[in-house]
């Protein structure tokens, strides 16, 4: 379908069934039903099977309408493209409608707090008793779990097999007696994530995902998801300005829930946009050391951005071999996250003791100096992504490893 | 702004790296370095006389490919990757841009197609190879046009047909150009820590020069910027070089029973090497984009100068350690880059000397 006919055809759509005075969950119905909720997905699962740009085409009339899109911000998305890649139909056929309507919030259950680099190392157990599973174990860097209505869980079902092959993914339902959800308090003051108790939560047999032993596949299909950032989806108003009518109030508030844990995520990233004004505003822009270390970050943020355009480009072009770029682009981050921090420190000097609303920039360059340690550990360690880079892009051998043969026998934390 | 190079610009660097391959392996290199003269002409006739690797940025007017700022750095980069030894630095990019930006237009109908066409070697006479600020503190020039002063370290001068000298003039700084050999010319071949990057101190007294154009401030700095791009794409073809070659070395050393590619302490330095060097080669490459189309941050130049510089030592540094023992050896060739990378990093401005320049540039004098 060309892209104008597409724009015609859900500009028509539009007309006939956007309207602000719906309840949320009642439009997102309509729009499922008409099919734009998802556009990229197949068929029979609510979409049309439209390509990237086809779906980017739905995005713009949405985003000039105004038009409220489904619900897709934070774990929901990696739990509907997770089972719609590894689901069963009957599965498909629960889950996939309450994530994209809004109905129904999830979060992943995937770290533990004796396995966070090694993942495939986690000791959460599961097992099958009077025809069910029972779950005992603990999670940790749960982002929304306090307010989840269910969890993509994934614990060892086999302990005899090696690591990998014990796995076993479960869609496991939040809302029940044997299962705790309790914050976490980071080092910056802020409880973006929870730890997650489980003792003798119950899952039914056919909520588990992907089949028994094969969790670590699904596993890596959500990551893969989260990694790629959720390029395609279809985003709808940006929730600039002031908007009319009742819906924006609940899509606002949704959102609000959804990414309130994220509001610290540009202090993690080390607020380079705030150097030279704080350089000049403080006359730390005169001090011959200080303009070193803002130079050394200014070539490290805008070559960074230019290799990642041009691995874009080449990736565009086809024209080279596929390279890991996400682990070079977060270890990239990190050293610019550093870099950044060390030079708020130099522009600050004693200031940098304070924090609040007394301090520089109403507490955000303290909450800099405190969040920037987290960017080179989330999402996987710097040392990680070092692994990654130099056995897969250089090719450099593995180490010795520690963790073949049955799980059982693998040294692991008490 | 392009991020890609075209078809046309990566047959020119497959061309170049193969010419260099077989033309500059490390055996040609410590030969050529160990004379006098500092390279073979024979090469130099077939990569700059046939080849036309001198004039890939000279316009075709004057003899040269047409090329610009993105074609001289390919050049640069493969000759970095393989330590070519030759003039070309001096005679190409340092005295046919300075003819490029700053000579007239009948200087340079006369004296840019030699250049371009390799059968004149020549050389850009500085007096000062820290900063455009230093320049012509030294040589003088009179009415008359006879220069007078000393110029402490020019490249390629003892080979050197024609040299073009920045000097002060009684309006301020002018281009001249000498002839080899001119009278009251002295030129002393200096010893080097880079023996594959020659140098000499060049003493003028009342040499007769001509005059062949005036050169601003604005010139100065564009002759400065064009070549600290060059001479960061060499940078970055050597440490890339360098670097490929390390981590092939620790996958093939065994220690302990396995490959010492394998400890997490030489695979992390390597994994942090490669991040530093494709930052220093996105500046270095968009340094060029900018040049080229006139556009693009003002600073570009030297952010690749000082970016390119710290990632060369850096992969210099490495490719000696990981070696260990024979890394510190002369028999192995990692000491060659080593130099190399050394003499690059302080020639035309340290990185500290750049990072001062880009910070005047974005926010004034300190």
């Amino acid at each position: 379908m060309t892209p104008d006919r597409i724009r015609s055809e859900v500009s028509a759509w539009l007309d006939a069934n956007w309207r602000v005075d719906r309840p949320l969950i009642e439009w997102r119905e309509i729009l499922l039903d008409g099919g734009w909720a998802a556009p990229h997905w197949p068929e029979e699962w609510y979409g049309r099977g439209f390509t990237l740009d086809q779906t980017a085409v739905v995005a713009e009339v949405f985003r000039e309408r105004d038009v409220v899109p489904a619900a897709q911000v934070g774990p929901r998305g990696l739990a509907s493209e997770t089972i719609l890649a590894c689901g069963s139909d009957d599965q498909k056929r629960r889950f996939l409608r309450p994530i994209l309507t809004g109905e129904h919030t999830w979060c992943q259950l995937f770290s533990e707090p004796g396995s966070g680099s090694d993942l495939a190392g986690l000791s959460t157990r599961a097992e099958m008793k009077d025809g069910k599973w029972i779950i005992n174990g603990q999670k940790v860097w749960n982002t929304s779990a306090h307010h989840a209505d269910f969890g993509l869980l994934v614990a060892r079902t086999d302990w005899d097999v090696p690591k990998h092959q014990g796995i076993s993914y479960f869609l496991l339902d939040m809302r029940q007696a044997g299962v705790e959800a309790r914050p976490l308090r980071q080092m910056n003051g802020h409880q973006s994530f929870n730890e997650v108790f489980m003792t003798n939560a119950v899952v039914a047999p056919e909520d588990l995902i992907g089949g028994e032993g094969n969790g670590w596949h699904v596993a890596k299909t959500t990551l893969s998801f989260e990694r790629r950032g959720f390029s395609r989806r279809v985003r709808g108003s940006s929730l600039d300005g002031p908007k009319q009518g009742p819906i924006y109030g609940e899509y606002e508030e949704e959102l609000r829930i959804a990414t309130e844990p994220y509001t610290w995520y540009p202090q993690r990233e080390g607020r380079v946009d705030l150097v030279l004004p704080r350089a000049r505003e403080t006359g730390a822009i005169n001090d011959p050391a200080t303009r070193q270390e803002i130079a050394k970050l200014i070539c490290l943020h805008t070559g960074a951005r230019l290799a990642s355009d041009s691995a874009e480009a080449s990736r565009k072009a086809g024209t080279t071999e596929i390279i890991p770029a996400g682990s070079i682009g977060k270890l990239a981050a990190s050293v610019i996250a550093r870099q950044a921090s060390h030079v708020h420190t130099m522009i600050s000097g004693a200031d940098a003791m304070l924090s609040g609303p007394d301090s520089a920039a109403d507490g955000i360059i303290a909450e800099v100096l405190v969040s920037v340690p987290a960017i080179s550990i989330a999402g996987g360690t710097d040392e990680i992504q070092r692994n990654i880079i130099s056995e897969r892009v250089l090719g450099m051998p593995k180490g010795y490893r520690a963790d073949q043969g049955p799980f059982r026998d693998i040294k692991r934390n008490a | 702004m392009q991020t890609e190079f075209s078809k046309e610009q990566d047959l020119l660097r497959d061309v170049v790296a193969r010419a260099l391959r077989d033309k500059s392996p490390a055996t040609a290199v410590r030969e050529s370095m160990a004379t006098d003269r500092g390279y073979d002409p024979a090469v130099w006739q077939e990569l700059c006389g046939d080849a036309g690797l001198a004039g890939v940025h000279v316009p075709e007017v004057h003899g040269g490919a047409g090329g610009g700022a993105v074609e001289l750095g390919i050049v640069a980069e493969e000759m970095g990757r393989r330590l070519f030894c030759g003039p070309w630095f001096a005679s190409a990019v340092m005295a046919g841009t300075a003819l490029v930006e700053a000579a007239s237009d009948s200087d340079r109908d006369e004296l840019l197609p030699g250049v371009a066409g390799g059968s004149t070697i020549a050389t850009l006479v500085l007096d000062d190879l820290n900063a455009p600020a230093g320049v012509g503190g030294s040589i003088t020039s009179t009415e008359d046009g006879k220069l007078s002063g000393t110029a402490t370290m020019v490249l390629d001068a003892h080979v050197a047909d024609l040299l073009l000298v920045v000097a002060s003039g009684a309006g301020g700084l002018e281009l001249h150009a000498v002839e080899g050999g001119a009278s009251g010319l002295a030129v002393e071949s200096l010893q080097v820590v880079d023996p594959t990057r020659k140098l000499s101190r060049v003493v003028f007294t009342d040499v007769p020069g001509r005059r062949v154009g005036e050169v601003t401030g604005d010139t100065l700095n564009r002759i400065w910027d064009r070549i600290c791009s060059a001479l960061a794409h060499e940078m970055i073809g050597g440490a890339q070089h360098l670097f490929e070659t390390t981590v092939n070395y620790t996958k093939e050393r065994f220690q302990f029973g396995r490959p010492i590619g394998s400890f997490q302490a030489l695979k992390h330095r390597c994994a942090d090497l490669l991040l530093e060097i494709e930052i220093a080669r996105a500046l270095t490459h968009h340094s060029a984009r900018c040049l080229d189309a006139g556009a693009g941050e003002p600073h570009a130049a030297s952010m690749a100068k000082a970016a390119a510089a710290d990632a060369y030592m850096s992969a210099a540094r490495a490719g000696i350690q990981l070696r260990g023992g024979i890394g510190f050896t002369w028999e192995n060739d990692a000491h060659l880059w080593f130099k190399r990378a050394k003499g690059s990093e302080v020639l035309f401005g340290t990185p500290a000397i750049h990072r001062e320049r880009m910070m005047t540039m974005l926010e004034g004098a300190a």
